[in-house]
């Protein structure tokens, strides 16, 4: 190979998003190509696990790295590239902070295999098999990988220079992010300090978006099929949820802005820990149910139903957030070690 | 008062300035007894709890959370305790779904005058979590939950290094 600096992207528990992003920035892709080698990227060139493991350590320049830590290769993948990286980026929400898989840190392994492989109407599986993670077969033993319980973020198993928010990063902040780089890279200009968050703002959504903020306040939020926003005006005054007042700015406000409450993916405001208790405290807020006149025992009920239509509080709150929140799963209860595992 | 496992429970609480926080000073001044398990932190005002201060007490070791304030209509600040009621009953949604059982965060009412009511909530919350057991968060939830365990052969061999155990 040349002495370009050495690219690589892996995929762990992701869903493929992210690379398509990245092969979103348009023509930059070929500058990209100019740049770098591509040393390791699963989804556009052919590489094996061994082509790495035979680079000496450091040897890729620029590891992009997506996808949750869900199971035991996504967590040897992540070590394995730490090792051979100079620069490791969590690359999107689920490298970053867990995003849609780690959603299912709200149950346990357990559940997740029961509903998966034994109870559910589309199943046959009338012996009760389960996936193994060691297989005798004619040819040989067959491994697969061990799957956890909790779903991690990367930086909650290796360590990470850049994190890359977004549920996918937005291309023209990935392009940016890859300009930074390679002025680094090339000309020696000065990297972002090790830990930033790169390639977003540090504002709120709210601050992007142009629908007009009239400080009304709710009685009551609705589900999406059960109203017709007024396309100009904020979501969250019309009672949909919209993460905006709590997410980190970078990706334009693109989803308000044609109907649709933010979803909360560029992750916390910079100097917040748990993006779902700002939310919460937003939505408490912009809710006006009971006042100080009101019976407590009535505020109490008053509240209550007006909380009832928020369906699932902590998949809303914490949709992309879960395995970097402070609590970063649900507690099993009475569960064995064996269980847990 | 600590049972036969060691066991005595920790409650964080986050008693208003203007009410609570004197409530439980009354208490102290009229010399009643009472658990002595709640760590009283004083806040302006109850809608100054962020949900964070009470997620933030339950992984760093405390076995519930008590938020107390004036009763509706008597808030220093109009109506700071509202809010507190709003995210309180949202947030106590939230943590149910996250296996935190009920009792261990709740919210109390007591005026400056009350440091009966105060000090009979903090015993009974004191019972309940003797009842429920400890918390312990960080050790039990979190905790290493398979991660690194079951990593193959090719990491713990060919791997081997300071990152690796830490990673492990």
């Amino acid at each position: 190979m040349s002495d370009k600096p050495k690219l690589a992207m892996y995929w762990a528990s992701g869903c493929g998003g992210c690379e398509i992003s990245v092969l979103n920035i348009g023509e930059h892709i070929l500058t990209v190509d100019e740049i770098f080698d591509i040393a390791f990227f699963p989804c556009i060139a052919d590489f094996k696990v061994e082509d790495v493991l035979g680079y000496p350590d450091g040897y890729i320049d620029l590891c992009l790295f997506n996808g949750a830590i869900r199971n035991s290769e996504n967590e040897e993948m992540a070590i394995l590239l730490r090792k051979k990286s100079k620069v490791m980026v969590a690359f999107g929400s689920c490298a970053y902070e867990g995003c849609i898989p780690a959603l299912s840190n709200l149950t346990s392994k357990t559940a997740t295999l029961d509903t998966v492989y034994l109870n559910n109407p589309s199943i046959d599986n009338p012996d009760g098999i389960l996936p193994q993670t060691s297989y005798q077969v004619p040819e040989g033993e067959l491994d697969i990988p061990f799957f956890y319980n909790t779903v991690k973020s990367l930086d909650q198993v290796v360590d990470v220079d850049y994190y890359i928010p977004g549920c996918p990063p937005e291309p023209h902040q990935i392009w940016a992010v890859l300009q930074v780089v390679v002025g680094g890279l090339l000309e020696g200009a000065p990297l972002p300090p090790a830990g930033s968050i790169v390639g977003a703002g540090d504002v709120a959504v709210c601050e992007e978006c142009h629908l007009e903020i009239n400080e009304k306040t709710i009685a009551r939020f609705y589900r999406p099929y059960e109203i017709n926003p007024d396309p100009s005006l904020c979501l969250l005054e019309q009672g949909i949820i919209c993460m905006g007042p709590a997410t980190r700015s970078g990706c334009g406000a693109l989803c308000p802005q044609v109907g649709m409450g933010c979803r909360g993916c560029y992750g916390p405001m910079p100097g917040v820990e748990d993006q779902g208790a700002k939310m919460l405290t937003a939505i408490a807020s912009v809710l006006e149910v009971g006042g100080p006149g009101d019976d407590e025992h009535d505020l109490d009920r008053m509240v209550e139903e007006a909380v009832d239509t928020i369906v699932d509080p902590a998949g809303t709150f914490y949709r992309f957030s879960m395995a970097h929140s402070l609590l970063r799963r649900t507690k099993t209860n009475g569960a064995s070690k064996e269980a847990v595992l | 008062m600590t049972d036969k496992n060691g066991y005595e429970p920790v409650i964080v609480g986050f008693l208003c300035n203007w009410c609570s926080y004197r409530a439980a000073d009354l208490a102290g001044t009229a010399r009643l007894h009472y658990a002595p398990n709640m760590r009283p932190i004083r806040v302006m005002c109850s809608g100054r709890i962020d949900p964070t201060f009470v997620l933030k007490a339950l992984r760093e070791g405390a076995d519930g959370v008590m938020i107390a304030g004036c009763h509706p209509g008597e808030c220093h600040y109009a109506e700071g305790n509202i809010k507190a009621l709003r995210r309180f009953i949202l947030l106590r949604r939230t943590l149910k779904q996250l296996g935190v059982e009920e009792e261990r965060v709740q919210l109390v009412w007591a005026s400056a005058s009350e440091g009966v009511i105060l000090a009979a909530a903090v015993d009974r919350m004191t019972e309940q979590l003797r009842e429920l057991g400890p918390l312990h968060w960080q050790e039990t939830v979190i905790g290493a939950n398979g991660h690194g365990e079951a990593v193959s052969a090719i990491a713990k061999t060919e791997l081997a290094d300071p990152v690796l155990e830490v990673a492990l």
